[in-house]
């Protein structure tokens, strides 16, 4: 097998096929749902959760993942905070001319890995070449379909005092993605959180059925999404800054870059809302697995505001957070 | 280091130094009638007093004025068009540092040139748009070139590195500004009142503690180095104040550990070799004579305004404030425009698009409700 991706390896013929077993049917074996020009799937529910997400990362290798495991992770988590259990995944390639073939087979196996590992059997995929410079080197798209358990059903209606819990230290993915470019002259170790959470949901859930909301705070970072949390449910939320926990590498880097740890994305870190008197219940089993060593509640709703995300500053005083505008910008001084 | 770091942000020690200020700012009132008025001259300044609730907490006890110190904020309209006009030219790579891609230019910004294709890189180190030529020799590289006695020296490190390598296809578009010149302006004119200064904490790294002689000297208004985390920006405060109330106009280094008396000699040697002091145009304060540095005749191969001249219509007049909220004239709240037609998303001015802007601050971080 040649060691780049040519046109040729997208036109259907045979490199296509070569291709499809050498790298694709290998990694993700051929389960009995693929025979056929469609998946066929059993599902043992009428309520389905379905979620589709495209991978465009770059570097595509960093520290702690690469695209691959991002794109299994990524569908996995977003089926997973609904409160569904992830069972099948679909992924489509759009491969730049010229991409290596080992690289490939690199990322196709951290994906293999990561399904293997969420207990998800990708189903179905598709592969496109296009010409060099069309894409930069590699874009994933995945949908995944999971099932919902009848008493799992999220979301459910946020009261005044329930406490809002993170599963660990936040940025951390942000940080390690912006070093890996090597374009800012960051030097850290820090590897990217990148982790399926649905074994974590799973024990939350087992341990309460009085968690209100869940999510995965990944792009505009932990802010961004409890901002969206507050606008969608018509709550207020007030954050503490001393407790939240934040990594002295992601720190140093916030401050030399003028970033906000808060707008950072997390790609294994969890968000949860549970009433008051489960806080320390879901607090328990989060930090017995691994994914969840590090949680701690780092606010709770509160009476006024409605719509409205507020940050309790070390000091005393409090000030709004809102969305992140744009993209975060280095600053000059 | 990450010891002594974690004391400048200790909760307790902040508090008590919070409380120290409101002891002594009482005082001030009762000697004076009027609250103390302290200009932060630097962007981070600005940020860290409203991103750590500083200035709300002392709303009522000091008052704390934004000063001219972002420099993204004080660079001219005309500057940012002829700019984003560089950017037009065929087969050239334009690098900026990050916030004034977002800027606001007559018509248009960098960042929506940068959409219809043209090619402009974000980098954080100069030196790294030399790298860039050298990858690029068919194409002109052009590294936008703004910032105070902080980034000036590492401009400086851009040019002797493109001029010992001989790098033919790579020039700087410079437009600096010094702190001395726009303190003395605002001190000479009085539109604003300031009784003293928090001074930079970065430019001093470069500029040193004696170079501020001239505030207490000719002035007689005292201004204190310090940091940027809670500690030290509330120590910097009290110690002003004391100085104030005490009628013994000093400086003071309160960022002992980073500042030297003397400065960074190296950096303002490498700022004396290629540079030289020009008038520079303010963004709504006009023309100051020798307020900043362009590069030396002897490198002028490496300046970018002589190898390719540009002539920008003078900007359209509009209600932005930026001139205003950069001599801390208003604050950002009194602008008509603020949180209004100009937001971090849609900016008008460059107050509200730079990370150090006193108005993106204000949106940022003072905003509650």
């Amino acid at each position: 097998m040649s060691e780049k991706i040519s046109l040729a390896h997208g036109d259907g013929g045979e490199l296509a096929h070569q291709l499809i077993q050498e790298v694709f049917v290998s990694a993700f074996e051929h389960h009995e749902h693929a025979r056929l020009d469609a998946a066929l799937l059993h599902v043992p529910s009428n309520k389905l959760a379905i979620s589709t997400d495209s991978f465009v990362i770059k570097p595509v290798f960093f520290p702690g993942g690469n695209i691959g495991k991002l794109a299994i992770v990524g569908t996995v988590n977003d089926i997973a905070v609904s409160g569904a259990e992830p069972l099948y995944m679909t992924v489509g390639f759009i491969l730049e001319e010229g991409f290596l073939i080992k690289d490939l087979k690199e990322i196709v196996t951290a994906m293999a890995e990561e399904a293997k590992k969420a207990n998800v059997k990708i189903v179905a995929g598709d592969t496109k070449v296009v010409e060099r410079g069309s894409v930069d080197g590699i874009f994933i798209n995945t949908t995944g379909v999971g099932v919902i358990k009848e008493e799992n059903f999220l979301p459910r209606k946020i009261k005044e005092g329930d406490s809002v819990i993170i599963s660990g230290t936040i940025g951390d993915h942000g940080v390690a993605i912006l070093s890996a470019r090597g374009e800012l002259g960051l030097l850290t170790d820090l590897e990217s959180d990148c982790a399926c959470l649905n074994r974590l949901i799973d024990d939350i859930m087992s341990a309460s059925n009085k968690v209100k909301i869940m999510r995965d705070p990944t792009r505009g970072g932990v802010a961004t999404t409890l901002v969206e949390i507050c606008e969608d449910f018509k709550v207020a939320i007030e954050i503490r800054e001393d407790d939240l926990p934040i990594k002295p590498e992601v720190e140093g880097a916030c401050d030399l870059l003028g970033f906000e740890p808060l707008y950072l994305a997390n790609e294994g870190k969890l968000l949860v809302i549970v009433a008051k008197e489960d806080e320390a219940k879901v607090l328990e089993v989060m930090k017995k697995h691994e994914l969840g060593i590090d949680a701690t509640s780092i606010g709770h709703v509160v009476e006024q505001g409605e719509g409205k995300l507020f940050l309790k500053m070390t000091l005393g005083s409090r000030r709004r957070l809102n969305r992140l505008s744009g993209i975060q910008l280095p600053r000059i001084c | 280091m990450l010891e002594t770091l974690k004391q400048f942000s200790s909760p307790e020690l902040s508090k008590t130094l919070l409380d120290k200020i409101f002891d002594i700012a009482d005082r001030y009132k009762e000697k004076f009638g009027k609250e103390p008025a302290l200009m932060e001259v630097c962007g981070s300044h600005t940020v860290a007093v409203a991103k750590t609730g500083v200035k709300k907490l002392l709303a009522g006890k000091v008052k704390l004025i934004s000063g001219p110190g972002c420099p993204v904020c004080v660079t001219d309209q005309q500057s940012i068009d002829a700019m984003i006009e560089l950017a037009e030219g065929e087969n050239r790579i334009i690098c900026s540092f990050g916030d004034m891609i977002r800027v606001p230019g007559t018509n248009r910004t960098l960042m929506s040139a940068k959409t219809d294709g043209k090619d402009i890189r974000i980098v954080y180190a100069p030196v790294d748009a030399v790298k860039i030529a050298k990858e690029n020799p068919d194409k002109e590289v052009i590294f936008l070139g703004i910032g105070f006695e902080t980034t000036i020296p590492v401009l400086g490190v851009a040019l002797k590195v493109a001029h010992e390598e001989n790098v033919s296809n790579f020039s700087m578009w410079v437009t600096t500004k010094l702190v001395e010149p726009i303190l003395r302006k605002l001190l000479n004119e009085g539109e604003v009142h300031v009784d003293g200064f928090l001074l930079p904490g970065h430019v001093s790294i470069v500029l040193g503690k004696n170079q501020y002689h001239y505030l207490v000297d000719e002035y007689k208004v005292p201004g204190v180095i310090c940091g940027f985390e809670p500690v030290q920006l509330l120590n910097g405060i009290y110690q002003t104040i004391e100085l104030l109330l005490n009628e013994t106009p000093d400086i003071i280094n309160a960022h002992r550990h980073i500042v030297r008396d003397e400065g960074n000699l190296q950096a303002q040697q490498l700022m004396e070799k290629y540079f030289e002091p020009c008038a520079e145009a303010w963004r709504g304060i006009g023309i100051i004579e020798n307020s900043g540095l362009d590069i030396r005749e002897e490198y002028s191969h490496l300046n970018a305004k002589l190898r390719f001249p540009i002539k920008v219509n003078p900007p359209k007049k509009t209600k932005c404030r930026c001139g205003d909220v950069i001599r801390g004239m208003i604050k950002p709240e009194e602008c008509s425009l603020f949180a209004k037609a100009c937001t971090p998303t849609n900016p008008i001015g460059p107050c509200m698009v730079s990370g150090e802007g006193s108005c993106a601050a204000s949106y940022q971080f003072m905003r509650e409700e």
